[in-house]
């Protein structure tokens, strides 16, 4: 019987298999942060263990970096404390790492990919549950928790028990305004905030081999939201030409070899996957987050549901728990949900084609009054890059704040959070209680519903915008 | 790792589902650099409220606790196990769990225990109407043991045997020190490099 792509390359990575025992997988790539390394570095001191790999293993700063003031000493003792302890940790272990000024720093599933350090085939892990971006070469990449985490620096494997294979078939075309957040936010609302537990998700179908590298990231990102181990589509022409040339991607003899193999990950036609959705792409529309998960989500031309109407009494219970977190009512139209922050960034909508797509919009537009707007750029790199197209301009000139690169308002750790009670629309992947500040709520949304709702004050999509001087959608 | 073999104490029900690990532990609290100190960090924005149940006297000391499904969805932070664990937790039930959580919580000696979601209604009756109830969880039997429930429970033979014995994962691993060398030298020379080692 053929294999799924998630069961080769499992199986290239297998260094010991035995009888009643996880598989022990060996880790081609290990990426750091400073939020959840400096227990796994403490564990390695006080067994005097070395990195074993330092040639395998990379560090960037992220989470508590600030996005403004950056060439000062940053403010909150304890953030600083923590990156502190990174780069201390770095230094006495001999790992590479891309600090805060630096000119590849940036959130770490930005960095590993434009780097091209991320690559079809290989095992990827971080520290972090987004950790499924970089899936979306074809690489099987899962997040950890610190313990594993002192377990890959020690040894550069992982025992681990091989996760069951979910197919999501996506086919058609996607309509104009329906972006790759649009569908991942509906593919959660549909399989469930539990729905990919216990399984590697393989997307797949014509509607996905047409999408960029960047979408199939959004996408591969928020597998994790579904509950998932890990979300992989397999590597197609698109993933080569995005590869070729980047600082760590193979060259001459090793790139026509990596290539071959690379071309060989592909899920058998006579595989067999555990359990398959079908998505018809063309029945997408845009769509964003009402509740408390990222399970809890509409199409934007739809209301807030009525608890009432679920059937099973868990589900009901925690819709009424996020209709109260939220401050929202059963059957208010979500376009009327008014913001007062907007959020455009993180490890999901934080790369240049997720900036170029709101600042199309944006584009001879302002930023509506009262509202505040955050463009965070995902790396040093993506946000030069942006200088250099003048997105950042556009983005000042429409009101908004032009910001440096972190995870920022993605997560309450370093200076941009909501304050208890205001209301974002976020491009980020998590609507949690408290996640972009305590009391703070959230919307999960595209990059160009986030633009258009920045400019109406509400949740909108590009299509509302039908005054619109600009051209619209991407 | 402490051994786990069975631990008797009483419970706290949890009637909520999605619990996910922001709530566990907000961000906040993640700039430490220890791995304890965190339990005035669990479930820090509900304790503010005096009618969360962790609040009321007579869940103090409990140390099983009974939550709703999919318990420890979102974020991979280990601080999560960690604040529950700092609290004085042992073991947690629910009928299911987020794979990373659970990773975490095992490696940890933290006992995640699966039931059926009906097995966990009659807990949360139970311990709901008498709070000093005990709730046992026994390894070696793989049992839940309560007044009126009795429940088995799986757990993968390799991870029971790893709890029961206190067993660190990185010794083992590192037993098998001649198969990592081994793949070592037969990796494709295409694959990336951080640095030139
Ligand atoms: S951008 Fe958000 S989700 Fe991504 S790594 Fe940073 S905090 Fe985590």
């Amino acid at each position: 019987m053929g294999r799924t792509l998630a069961e080769k390359v499992w199986d290239d990575h297998v260094v010991r298999r035995a009888e009643g025992e996880p598989d022990l997988l060996y880790i081609d790539l290990h990426l750091l942060h400073e939020v959840t390394s400096p227990q796994a570095f403490d564990g390695l001191r006080q067994n005097a263990r070395q990195v074993r790999r330092l040639d395998l293993t990379i560090a960037t700063e992220d989470h508590n970096t600030p996005t403004i003031d950056i060439d000062k000493p940053i403010a909150d003792p304890v953030s600083r404390a923590q990156l502190e302890t990174l780069r201390k940790n770095c230094a006495d272990f001999g790992v590479r790492l891309h600090p805060l000024g630096d000119v590849e720093q940036g959130v770490v599933h930005v960095v590993g990919p434009q780097l091209g350090l991320t690559q079809p085939g290989t095992t990827v892990v971080c520290g972090d549950s987004h950790t499924s971006t970089h899936g979306a070469f074809g690489a099987l990449a899962f997040g950890i928790g610190t313990s594993q985490v002192e377990h890959v620096l020690a040894t550069q494997t992982l025992p681990l028990a091989r996760p069951k294979t979910m197919a999501i078939t996506v086919e058609g075309e996607l309509p104009d305004s329906v972006t790759a957040k649009d569908l991942i936010l509906a593919i959660i609302a549909r399989i469930g905030t539990g729905g990919g537990q216990g399984y590697i998700l393989e997307y797949r179908g014509s509607a996905i081999e047409k999408l960029s590298m960047e979408a199939r990231m959004t996408i591969c990102n928020m597998s994790i939201e579904a509950g998932a181990r890990a979300g992989m589509i397999a590597p197609d022409q698109t993933t080569f030409d995005y590869l070729r040339g980047r600082d760590h991607a193979p060259e001459g003899e090793d790139w026509d070899a990596a290539v071959a193999y690379w071309k060989t990950l592909r899920t058998d036609d006579d595989a067999v996957f555990d359990a398959e959705v079908f998505i018809d792409a063309t029945e997408l529309a845009p769509f964003v987050t009402w509740g408390t998960n990222p399970g809890q989500g509409a199409p934007l031309s739809s209301s807030v549901p009525d608890p009432a109407s679920y059937e099973d009494a868990s589900e009901r219970h925690a819709a009424e728990k996020a209709l109260e977190y939220m401050g929202l009512s059963a059957g208010q139209p979500l376009r009327d949900i008014k913001v007062d922050t907007v959020f455009v960034g993180s490890c999901t909508n934080g790369r240049i084609e997720d900036l170029r797509s709101a600042a199309a919009i944006l584009d001879g537009r302002k930023v509506a009054d009262g509202v505040r707007m955050l463009v965070v750029p995902g790396s040093v790199r993506v946000a030069l890059q942006a200088v250099e197209e003048g997105l950042n301009k556009v983005f000042t000139e429409a009101g908004a704040e032009w910001r440096h690169a972190g995870c920022s308002m993605c997560l309450g750790m370093n200076p941009d959070q909501l304050a208890p009670g205001e209301r974002s629309a976020s491009t980020s992947n998590r609507n949690f209680e408290g996640r972009q500040g305590k009391g703070g709520r959230t919307h999960l949304v595209s990059p160009q519903v986030a633009a258009a709702t920045a400019v109406l004050g509400h949740l909108a999509s590009p299509a509302d915008l039908s005054e619109a001087p600009a051209t619209v959608g991407v | 790792m402490e051994a786990f073999t069975a631990h008797t104490g009483r419970a706290v029900p949890l009637r909520r589902s999605n619990v996910d690990t922001d709530q566990i532990i907000p961000a906040h609290w993640l700039k430490k650099v220890t791995r304890d100190g965190f339990e005035d960090g669990l479930f820090e924005a509900w304790r503010k409220d005096s009618s969360f149940v962790l609040n009321q006297p007579e869940r103090q000391g409990a140390t099983v606790l009974v939550a709703g499904p999919d318990f420890g969805t979102g974020s991979s932070r280990e601080h999560a196990v960690w604040a529950l664990q700092n609290y004085g937790f042992k073991a947690v039930i629910s009928s299911r769990f987020a794979d990373i959580f659970r990773g975490n919580s095992l490696k940890n000696g933290l006992l995640t225990v699966v039931l059926d979601q009906k097995v966990v209604d009659a807990l949360w009756e139970l311990t709901e109407a008498d709070p000093t109830a005990d709730v046992t969880v026994d390894l070696e039997k793989r049992q839940v043991l309560a007044e009126g429930i009795t429940a088995d429970f799986d757990l993968d033979e390799n991870a029971r045997w790893r709890l029961l014995n206190g067993l660190d994962d990185i010794s083992l691993t590192l037993q098998n020190e001649a198969d990592i060398t081994a793949y070592e030298a037969s990796r494709p020379a295409f694959k990336p490099r951080t640095i030139q080692a």
